[in-house]
């Protein structure tokens, strides 16, 4: 089996963020692999496991990423790519990022890709079903569970609080979310390991990919920070007077019950 | 500047979620004045698109076939595909829900176009239509702009509000027929896990435990609270991790992200990655024994003590006052 999956590099969710020069700024955060890539990892590392076949992991930024591919390659994943795009695109949005991996995934005979369903900085989920579709391949969202048997995909998705069981078969993208797996932590020889595995750096002239045609059409015109809550009012007195008072409170002053 | 749009509806158990209506009021915005169409799609929609109109849409597309009555890519893609060539749209509305979000990235790439995945408000500059959205789980926000070709957009539950409904509106509904073949993903099985009436994106009020909730049981005043209130029952990842409720529940960084008008955190102690799915809520109210927890910080109203004392006597102080009024 030729599995596949995209992880993208983000900040730590520990992190608070911090706004200069009109641009989210990074200096001195932690960064980690996107949670839900964290997953999409683990169960690739355990279909190969039980199937047989090879795990890449690939990411589309900029060196510092390195890191975060060997994290991967630690925990079990046979080779890494980064398409290192800092020396030659400017500006990208989705569009990019999927136009640039699915340029990428184009001629690899892929089966299985594992994306996340979301990353936890850009938000916007759009990644992996634009990748599937650019590669005319299906894919299949949100996914707790998976079970392969030849070519034949079965799948639990997550959909708002119900769950659908799916079937689909390879060639596949599916999208990870929480309660696939529990990720497991790079072991010391893991790591070890990983240091000797395959780390392939790309640009995109290694592509056959013309800039204007990965060009983005969205454009961020203004970043902010939520303005600051005010410090909330502690009730004061006996239970009874406190619920009361809240109630009160939440009727007349704020008007939401 | 104005613009012919289509939204798209959705259908849930037989009726039309919330989203739909307050998509059409987003619609409005990005049409300035030109024409927006409902889009209903499914095995039987036709009976649910006089709503749409009565919500401000001018008319309303529907298509129907059995192959629809489940929510596949391939299916709703290939049928709004049908609409979108007769409509001929400059902008789509979808909901950022979890259809909008499975389907919206597939058809922006087909019509290779921009999209902006859940936007929380929208407004109309010169030429341009301005979206908010949410970043780096809303600890931050960006204003958006599409700069080529049609322009995309799914947004947030609960954010948009709709327009007033007005049954004297009319407007025309109409057939379109799609070739639907081909689904390479098949839903076999629907299990509702959860069993809330109010889905936790759409509900305006949600009572939310956290391990101080202590066991599955415990949760069980929540429920109660939430239940006088209309609302929803929401968790913290410590809930779910300690197994007290499902994961479908979790808020927060990698659960959900809500922004209802009130919001009761209970026995939660405010961790960053919480405080990034529910600090945009417009109310906050905090129970907790701790005085110091830092859930106290992004709170309007605090109660410091125990909730198994604190919420019952909440329960019953709002069915007292329910029954007077
Ligand atoms: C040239 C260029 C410049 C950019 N400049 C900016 C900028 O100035 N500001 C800004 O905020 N963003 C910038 N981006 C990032 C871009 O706007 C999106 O954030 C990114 O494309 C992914 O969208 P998302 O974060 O919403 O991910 P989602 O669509 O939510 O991600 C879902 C999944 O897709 C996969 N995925 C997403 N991104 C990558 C990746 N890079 N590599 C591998 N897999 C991935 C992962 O599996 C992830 O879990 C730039 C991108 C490019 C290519
Ligand atoms: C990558 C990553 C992603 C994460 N994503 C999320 C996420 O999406 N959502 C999320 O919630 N967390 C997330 N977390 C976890 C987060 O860091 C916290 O561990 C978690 O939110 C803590 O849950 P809690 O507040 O319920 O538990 P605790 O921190 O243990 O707090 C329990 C609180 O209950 C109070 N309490 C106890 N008994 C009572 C009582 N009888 N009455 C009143 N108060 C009482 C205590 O004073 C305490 O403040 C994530 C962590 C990581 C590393």
């Amino acid at each position: 089996m030729n599995i596949y999956v995209l992880l993208k590099r983000t900040f730590d969710t520990e992190e608070k963020i911090v706004i200069s020069g009109g641009e989210i700024n990074s200096d001195g955060a932690e960064f980690i692999i996107n949670p839900y890539d964290e997953y999409g990892v683990e169960e690739a590392i355990q279909i190969r496991d039980s199937q047989g076949g090879e795990v890449t992991v690939v990411s589309v930024g900029s060196g510092d990423a390195e890191k975060q591919l060997r994290t991967a390659l630690a925990m079990g994943a046979d080779k890494a790519v980064l398409i290192n795009i800092e020396d030659d695109l400017e500006i990208g949005d989705e569009f990019t990022t999927a136009k640039i991996l699915a340029e990428f995934l184009e001629d690899k005979e892929a089966d299985l890709i594992f994306a996340g369903n979301v990353a936890i900085d850009g938000g916007s989920g759009q990644v992996g079903p634009r990748v599937a579709d650019l590669l005319g391949i299906p894919y299949v969202t949100t996914i707790t569970k998976i079970e392969i048997e030849g070519r034949d995909v079965n799948m639990i998705r997550d959909v708002e609080g119900s769950s659908e069981t799916i079937e689909a078969s390879l060639p596949l993208l599916v999208t990870a979310q929480q309660g696939l797996n529990e990720p497991r932590y790079p072991s010391l020889p893991g790591i070890m390991k990983a240091k000797k595995k395959p780390l392939e750096e790309l640009e995109i002239d290694d592509l056959d990919l013309d800039e204007d045609d990965a060009a983005a059409k969205t454009k961020t015109i203004d970043i902010y920070l939520p303005r600051n809550k005010e410090g909330g009012r502690i009730l004061e007195g006996e239970p009874q007077d406190q619920v009361k008072e809240l109630i009160n409170l939440l009727h007349s002053e704020a008007k939401v019950i | 500047m104005s613009r012919k749009v289509i939204v798209l509806g959705e259908v849930r158990n037989g009726e039309l979620r919330n989203i739909s209506f307050e998509g059409i009021a987003a619609a409005k915005t990005v049409a300035e004045g030109g024409e927006v169409t409902a889009v209903l799609m499914g095995e039987s929609v036709r009976g649910l698109a006089p709503q749409m109109i009565h919500y401000g849409a001018d008319r309303a597309v529907i298509v129907e076939d059995p192959k629809l009555a489940a929510y596949t890519p391939d299916g709703f893609s290939q049928a709004l595909l049908a609409v979108i060539d007769q409509v001929k749209p400059e902008a789509i509305i979808f909901g950022h829900t979890a259809l909008g979000k499975d389907l919206s990235p597939k058809m922006a790439s087909k019509l290779g176009a921009g999209l902006i995945s859940d936007a929380v408000a929208i407004e109309a500059e010169g030429d341009n239509i301005i979206f908010t959205r949410p970043i780096y789980s809303g600890k931050a926000f960006e204003k958006k702009i599409i700069t080529d070709g049609v322009l995309m957009a799914s947004i947030r539950p609960n954010n948009i509000p709709p327009l007033e409904k007005d049954v004297s509106r009319e407007g025309g509904i109409f057939a379109v027929s799609a070739d639907i073949n081909d689904l390479r993903t098949v839903v076999r099985e629907v299990a509702e896990k959860a069993v809330q009436d109010v889905d936790l994106s759409e509900a305006k009020v949600i009572v939310s435990g956290g391990r101080g909730v202590k066991s599955a049981e415990g949760f069980k005043p929540l429920m109660e609270l939430a239940d006088v209130l209309g609302g929803a029952v929401g968790a913290s990842r410590g809930a779910c991790d300690a197994e007290y409720c499902d994961y479908s529940l979790q808020i927060g960084q990698t659960g959900k992200v809500v922004t209802p008008d009130l919001y009761i955190a209970c026995g939660i102690s405010g961790a960053i990655q919480h405080l990034a799915g529910m600090s945009n809520s417009k109310v906050v109210v905090a129970i907790n024994k701790d005085p110091e927890a830092n859930i106290f910080k992004v709170a309007d109203y605090g109660i410091v003590g125990d909730l198994f004392e604190v919420v019952p006597m909440l329960v019953r102080e709002l069915k007292a006052l329910l029954i007077k009024a």
